[in-house]
């Protein structure tokens, strides 16, 4: 079969942030769930992503999957010590707001609400842009993941230092740090194989 | 894969074993491992698929070059500098570089309420010179990662495209994208780590 790029149609096609559930179509053929080796599914890490056509694109480089779904999970997840999940979603929301990935934002947008229970704040986040003023704390998260976010970064020991002022202590400013980063690196990738589609309904 | 090769984060953050950023990077471990973990698979893979040493190496520096970080650019850039067949390349980059430089995040949305917020950026194309030398394949690489790196939200199905017409294949387009991504990623926590590390060793001093 010769390589294609796909071209989809899409209707009511998402053109704003949005804390709902959307969804994303590849523009890369994805491998089938029916071809998937043992390899494969390794590098899925998680049988149930073998759904996704996100993952089955992905999962055409394994090895660079497994260990970058390792890598997001333990910058997520990994809660016992350090920022909490709700800051860690909200620098993943800031950096996907800044770099214009609007079903990044929506995943992550959500999961900061549930975990904070700040669903008005973070809807200002998406509706206002990355300046809106969301509380001292949360603008300081804000402020310094957007300036990782830029290319070249602008990130300083001013963004240090308000954080710190703020409170955050010197893992959750690398926690922070962290989940920007890591978010440069999943916009990059949900923005240039494939595009959001609609709300179920 | 080789056991030989240091922490790339650590390294370049200029994290010191014992340090207080050592101490910190100690509980992740596991996001110390995989960010090591996906360096190797890009750089060291058991498999080179369809995306050369060379080319990860020219592409991974390019992405580097554009993010004005000279360490990182060496890390990439001196396996080609020290190969002489490839010495040539290394002035291709860098001249390129240097012609596509601009600062990001810019690009359009799709046409609704966040067009106000569109910005504009310039659209790189590698020079004629360039073009000539490094051959059709890798000119689209460049210019892909260029995309990627500062206007991500102007990606485009035609984007990709363009690589399969310049001979990527599918599987290609996927390594490409995850080493330009990873950089980007790899960049950010030495950058973020390495300001952190210093301001550390000033409170200290």
């Amino acid at each position: 079969m010769t390589d294609h790029i796909i071209t989809p149609t899409i209707e009511n096609r998402p053109v704003e942030f949005t804390q709902a559930e959307i969804g994303w179509t590849p523009w890369l053929e994805p491998l089938a769930e029916d071809e998937l080796t043992e390899a494969h599914l390794a590098g899925l890490v998680e049988a149930s992503r073998a759904k996704s056509p996100y993952f089955r694109l992905l999962v055409r480089d394994p090895a660079v999957l497994e260990a970058r779904t390792k890598t997001d999970k333990d910058i997520f997840y990994n809660t016992r010590t350090g920022l909490p999940r709700a800051d860690r979603e909200l620098a993943a929301t800031a950096a996907s707001r800044s770099n214009g990935c609007i079903f990044c934002a929506s995943v992550h947008s959500r999961f900061a609400s549930h975990h904070s229970k700040r669903g008005d704040d973070v809807q200002k986040l998406l509706d206002e842009g990355v300046e809106a003023d969301l509380g001292e704390r949360w603008n300081a998260i804000v402020a310094a993941s957007v300036a990782l976010t830029a290319t070249p970064p602008t990130f300083g020991d001013d963004h240090i230092e308000r954080l710190s002022a703020a409170g955050l202590d010197e893992l959750e400013i690398a926690d922070v740090i962290h989940g920007a980063a890591f978010f440069n690196w999943a916009n990059r990738l949900m923005l240039s194989l494939g595009e959001p589609t609609a709300a179920v309904q | 894969m080789t056991t030989s090769t240091p922490d790339i984060i650590d390294l370049l953050a200029g994290i010191k074993p014992g340090s207080s950023l050592d101490r910190i990077r100690t509980q992740r471990p596991e996001t110390r491992e995989q960010a090591q973990k996906s360096y190797l698979a890009l750089f060291e893979p058991d498999n080179f698929g369809d995306v050369s040493l060379v080319e990860r190496q020219a592409i991974a520096s390019f992405v580097a070059g554009l993010h004005r970080q000279a360490d990182i650019f060496e890390l990439y850039v001196s396996p080609l500098e020290e190969s002489g067949a490839n010495r040539w390349l290394v002035e291709v980059l860098k001249a390129e570089i240097g012609a596509a430089q601009a600062v990001g995040p810019y690009g359009q949305y799709p046409a609704g309420p966040l067009s106000v917020e569109d910005a504009s950026g310039p659209i790189y194309q590698v020079s004629n010179a360039g073009r000539e030398a490094l051959g059709a394949k890798r000119a689209a690489a460049l210019e892909h990662a260029h995309l990627l790196v500062f206007h991500l939200r102007d990606a485009s199905p035609k984007a990709l495209q363009v690589l399969l017409d310049a001979g990527w294949t599918t599987n290609g387009i996927v390594t490409l994208s995850q080493l330009v991504a990873f950089v980007a990623f790899q960049i950010r926590v030495i950058t973020g780590l390495g300001l952190l590390a210093a301001s550390n060793r000033r409170a200290a001093a």
